[in-house]
């Protein structure tokens, strides 16, 4: 019988592989989901408000995109940014991290804006609060303004459809079905 | 057009190995010498295909062939001959190549020097490496052809990744896949064994020298390693606890217990399914090693691009590999479980010990390894095991062992007993615990505990080797008898324990009297550290044979007087966009002073960190030890005498099937 | 597939590559320097090469070149200078960022295998190995047999 133990640990540590295969070891989930979104307070770009606070992004839920004009990833992602900013399913906050202003000025006039509003991280300190730890990166806040959900890396429709929708949808919609839509 | 014969000659070599792995096997079943012969001619064979095929992709490289993929990857025009060389091997294809081209080195080795081995024995073992082998090329040409060709064809490569070029890193994989493809020798002597149920003395006796061989050389491969991560990393460390270094080391403390019970088989029959396992186990933490680096299901400093299909076929190919040989272990094992008298005291009880605690080692390495993909899979988050754990659980487990290979040297094999051992060991242990309190308090003028310790066991381990081989040397007549009489293998037994104590004593001090700093100097402004003083005169831009560099130029100095002058760089590397840092070493046997270049700032000051390494070297140095002790024991005139003697038996078995 | 570009920034400094566009540099020398008395120094470089850095994953952030080390290295200089301790450090960056910063797993239920593991190892082995001398102890003086692989050995070559 004891010879058969090697043999059992192997085929353990095989299955192991196996769902290891499948997971990206360096995501690293964020302990915020399902808790309140971190305080801040920053400058908005535009300056209209001059400044916006944690209470700002409550009422509907939100997508808090913290990306920067230097970001490649970024840059991947924006096309569908604005698309998702023209179907108006979700209000878009950005927050420009690390970032100098002349800079992310006209990255946004180059590749379009899709936000509501962009704040100013400049010194990246908020995004230490919020966990950032690689732009581009989504938080997904409930009406409530807790964290439901993170993206880590570029937002994508599959990512949105599949995973944030059902989490905010229902309470726009009713029904999340919204596949029709061009 | 050679990339293309290379890939046919790769092609061919699969076939000759497919051969290699079936028809030997069908030769024993059916008693068929001409069959089990065949294993020989396919092993020549199957080596001139993959040496053909190796050669046909250095040629493509040295020519700068950027038609061939994996050349305009790893290639580029102003790379140095050398680099373009080595670049062969500086990623997953080519360095796959690499590994299946030692492996046909390996077992045409096996068929040359295996001659005198009955020739049941020799063929199946030839066998078993053919099998490997299959799996590789197989693993080559279905995921990772080195040879396909890219439309179009760029002007320019992509070079080598600029930290590979570096002539330590050069050799380290070569060094590297020397040991692990080498346990592939005793694997197959292992499933050998187990199907023809001949696993006694002289089985030990014929696998141990390979054991010792590739050892020897993963030793070194790991040495090379952690001295090219120490000055090309520029953190001054000399072991990180990464993945891929936990990767080659698992396989080394395994094959570490291998060499001891084999000795143990060999001299007392004793441990054979023990024996067999540890066998197998070595090649299959080669072989997870190789999984773990290139599948990706762990972040590692190793950037092998990685691909979820090559970690799958990796997997079915451990599942077959190390699943059979497993399987055919619990099915064959059981009968070879033999008992005989087994004292605790005695030198074959105290190499029990040291099993026990290599493996247990080897498990914690295992463990703190993979404990995070564990958790993720079982759903139970994410978490980091890093240095601290890995030092915390190796220390306590390590420190038996440093006592127990003093006390093993003079233990007598069957039964011994405790007054003539103290006899023996009572002068090394004094002058040990002298050495340990005047050590530090010479160099240093302190006593940390953990130098203390270090010290002790540093002094202790070489101290009883050597009383050892004094007392060998002391019984005979005169001192030039005494020494010759003193056989290689001993001889290589003491080398390789002196080196694992000269590498402890690098350690403690290390550990005990390292300094580092991160200062930020404007030009002329000194920092003092150590003793030293570190200034930082200017920086200036230098143009390499493929980078630009920044150089600083920084003087050390001691008690007013120069000490060396220190040049550490940045380079830019504007092929791949990167820039890389190059420290600077000023080496000696007492202490390393080290510098690498941060951040320029605008003012013209530049941060830099600073290090005094007291006896980094002996690290190194006690692996060098044990590579050099490796190749005395290998080379022991005692196998090839067994071997001579053996013609004979393998002369009447071949009587017998014909 | 995650992002390719996002994968290949890890690679990048992965091998302690900075991208040539790195902006870090000035941004953190504009702040001022916090300066520690000794023993928050101490414990300041003892923690560090403790916390691993999330964007060279291979990498403490006493070792990393990423701006986001640099960011929390200054952030961790702030919390030891206005009285943190060890644990405060800890607390603040788990919050953030999860047990995964932690090269030092803390002991907890998920971890209790993780850390007594190898010395059990080493306790079962060692107990084996005491089971196995007693064995041999109460089958001393074996019978002067051949054993049974012997035997076969015997047979077969007889055949």
């Amino acid at each position: 019988m004891r010879y058969a133990i090697p043999i059992a640990v192997l085929a353990g540590l095989l299955v192991l592989f196996m769902v290891g295969l499948q997971r990206d070891p360096r995501l690293v989930p964020s302990p915020l989901v399902s808790k309140p979104a971190p305080a801040f307070d920053l400058p908005t770009l535009d300056g209209t408000p001059p400044r916006m606070r944690t209470a700002d992004l409550r009422g509907a839920p939100v997508l808090v995109n913290f990306f920067a004009s230097w970001c490649a990833g970024c840059q991947d992602e924006h096309p569908y940014l604005m698309e998702l900013a023209r179907s108006g399913r979700v209000r878009l906050v950005g927050v420009d991290y690390k970032d100098a202003a002349d800079d992310v000025h006209a990255w946004l006039g180059r590749h379009g804006n899709p936000y509501a509003s962009v704040l100013a991280d400049a010194d990246g300190r908020t995004g230490i609060d919020w966990g950032v730890y690689g732009v581009p990166e989504t938080f997904v806040l409930d009406a409530a303004g807790t964290i439901v959900y993170k993206q880590i890396g570029p937002m994508t429709q599959q990512a949105f459809e599949h995973n944030i929708m059902p989490l905010i949808g229902n309470r726009e919609s009713g029904n999340g079905n919204r596949g029709g839509q061009p | 057009m050679i990339p293309e014969f290379g890939h046919f000659a790769l092609i061919l070599a699969l076939a000759v190995a497919l051969l290699q792995a079936s028809l030997p096997l069908i030769g024993w079943r059916r008693r068929d010498a001409r069959l089990l012969g065949f294993a020989t001619s396919a092993a020549h064979g199957q080596f001139v295909c993959v040496a053909v095929a190796y050669g046909c992709l250095t040629y493509a490289f040295v020519t700068k062939d950027f038609s061939v993929a994996y050349v305009a990857q790893n290639d580029h025009s102003l790379l140095p001959l050398i680099y373009r060389i080595s670049a062969v091997w500086g990623a997953h294809e080519g360095s796959l190549l690499l590994w299946v081209t030692i492996l046909a080195g390996w077992t045409l080795a096996v068929s040359i020097f295996n001659r005198r081995l009955p020739a049941d024995m020799s063929a199946l073992v030839l066998s078993a490496l053919g099998a490997v082998s299959v799996g590789f090329y197989l693993f080559i040409l279905l995921t990772s052809n080195p040879f396909t060709r890219l439309v179009p064809v760029p002007e320019e490569g992509r070079d080598l990744n600029p930290i590979l070029q570096d002539p330590g890193l050069a050799i380290h994989p070569p060094m590297l896949y020397m040991g692990y493809v080498g346990f592939s020798v005793a694997f197959a002597f292992a499933i050998a064994a187990l199907i023809t149920g001949r696993l006694d003395a002289a089985w030990a006796r014929w696998t141990r020298p390979w054991t010792t061989t590739a050892w020897m050389f993963l030793t070194m491969g790991i040495t090379l390693g952690s001295w090219w991560a120490y000055k090309e990393l520029g953190w001054g460390g000399w072991w990180f606890w990464d993945p891929v270094e936990n990767a080659s080391f698992m396989p080394w403390l395994a094959g570490t217990a291998l060499i001891h019970s084999l000795a143990v088989t060999e001299k007392r029959g004793l441990l054979k399914g023990w024996t067999v396992l540890l066998a197998i186990l070595a090649f299959s933490l080669s072989l997870l090693g190789t999984f773990l680096v290139r599948s990706g299901v762990l972040v590692s400093v190793h950037a092998f691009a990685t691909d979820p299909s090559r970690g799958e076929f990796i997997l079915g190919f451990m599942a077959v590999v190390v699943g059979g040989a497993l399987g055919l272990y619990a099915w064959r094992a059981p009968r070879l479980a033999t008992s005989a008298e087994l004292k605790l005291f005695s030198r074959e009880g105290l190499l029990l010990f040291n099993n026990v605690f290599l493996l247990a080692a080897a498990g914690g390495v295992l463990l703190g390894t993979l404990y995070p993909l564990v958790l993720d899979a079982l759903g139970l988050g994410k978490l980091s095991v890093g240095p601290p754990y890995f030092n915390a659980v190796f220390l306590p487990l390590i420190v038996p062992l440093l006592l127990l290979v003093g006390l093993a040297a003079v233990v007598p094999w069957k039964r011994g007993e405790a007054a003539p051992a103290w006899r023996r060991l009572r002068i090394p242990a004094a002058a040990a615990v002298v050495a340990a309190v005047l050590l530090p308090l010479a160099t240093y003028g302190r006593l940390p505990a953990f130098a203390v310790a270090g010290s002790l066991l540093a002094a202790w381990t070489v101290f009883a080797a050597v009383q050892d081989v004094w007392k060998r040397v002391r019984s005979k007549p005169s001192l030039a008898a005494g020494i010759a009489g003193v056989p290689r293998a001993v001889w290589g037994m003491t080398l390789a324990h002196v080196g694992l104590g000269v590498w402890a004593l690098g350690v403690s001090y290390v550990v005990s009297f390292g300094a580092e700093k991160d200062v930020r100097l404007a030009p002329n402004a000194g920092a003092d550290l150590g003793g030293y003083t570190f200034t930082f005169r200017d920086e200036k831009e230098t143009q390499g044979p493929n980078y630009l560099a920044q150089r600083g130029t920084v003087t050390v100095e001691r008690g007013g007087s120069l000490v060396t002058t220190l040049y550490p760089e940045k380079r830019q590397f504007p092929s791949q966009g990167t820039v890389m840092t190059q420290s600077s070493i000023d080496a000696g046997l007492m202490r390393d002073l080290y510098v690498s270049l941060g951040e320029g700032y605008e003012d013209g000051s530049w941060s830099l960190r600073v290090y005094v390494k007291p006896m980094v070297r002996l690290i190194w140095g006690g692996g060098v030890l044990m590579f050099l002790g490796g190749g005395l024991a290998a080379s022991d005139r005692r196998y090839r005498l067994a071997r001579a003697a053996e013609r004979s038996a393998a002369q009447a078995s071949e009587a017998a099937l014909a | 597939m995650p992002s390719a570009r996002f994968a290949v920034r890890f690679l990048l400094c992965a091998a302690l590559l900075v991208p040539t566009f790195h902006i870090a540099a000035q941004v953190e020398s504009a702040k001022p320097p916090i300066v520690l008395d000794a023993q928050q120094e101490a414990r300041y470089r003892a923690l560090l090469p403790e916390l691993r850095c999330l964007v060279c994953q291979n990498e403490s952030l006493a070792d990393s070149q990423a701006s986001l080390a640099a960011d929390l290295r200054y952030e961790i200089r702030g919390l030891y200078a206005k009285g943190a301790s060890d644990e405060d450090v800890k607390k603040f960056l788990t919050d953030r960022y999860g047990e995964f910063v932690l090269y030092r797993p803390s002991l907890s239920a998920r971890t209790a295998l993780l850390w007594a593991g190898p010395f059990l190892l080493a306790l079962a082995g060692l107990a084996m190995v005491l089971a196995l001398v007693r064995r041999a102890r109460r089958s001393a003086a074996p019978p002067p047999v051949p054993d049974a692989e012997a035997l076969r050995k015997i047979l077969d070559e007889a055949k």
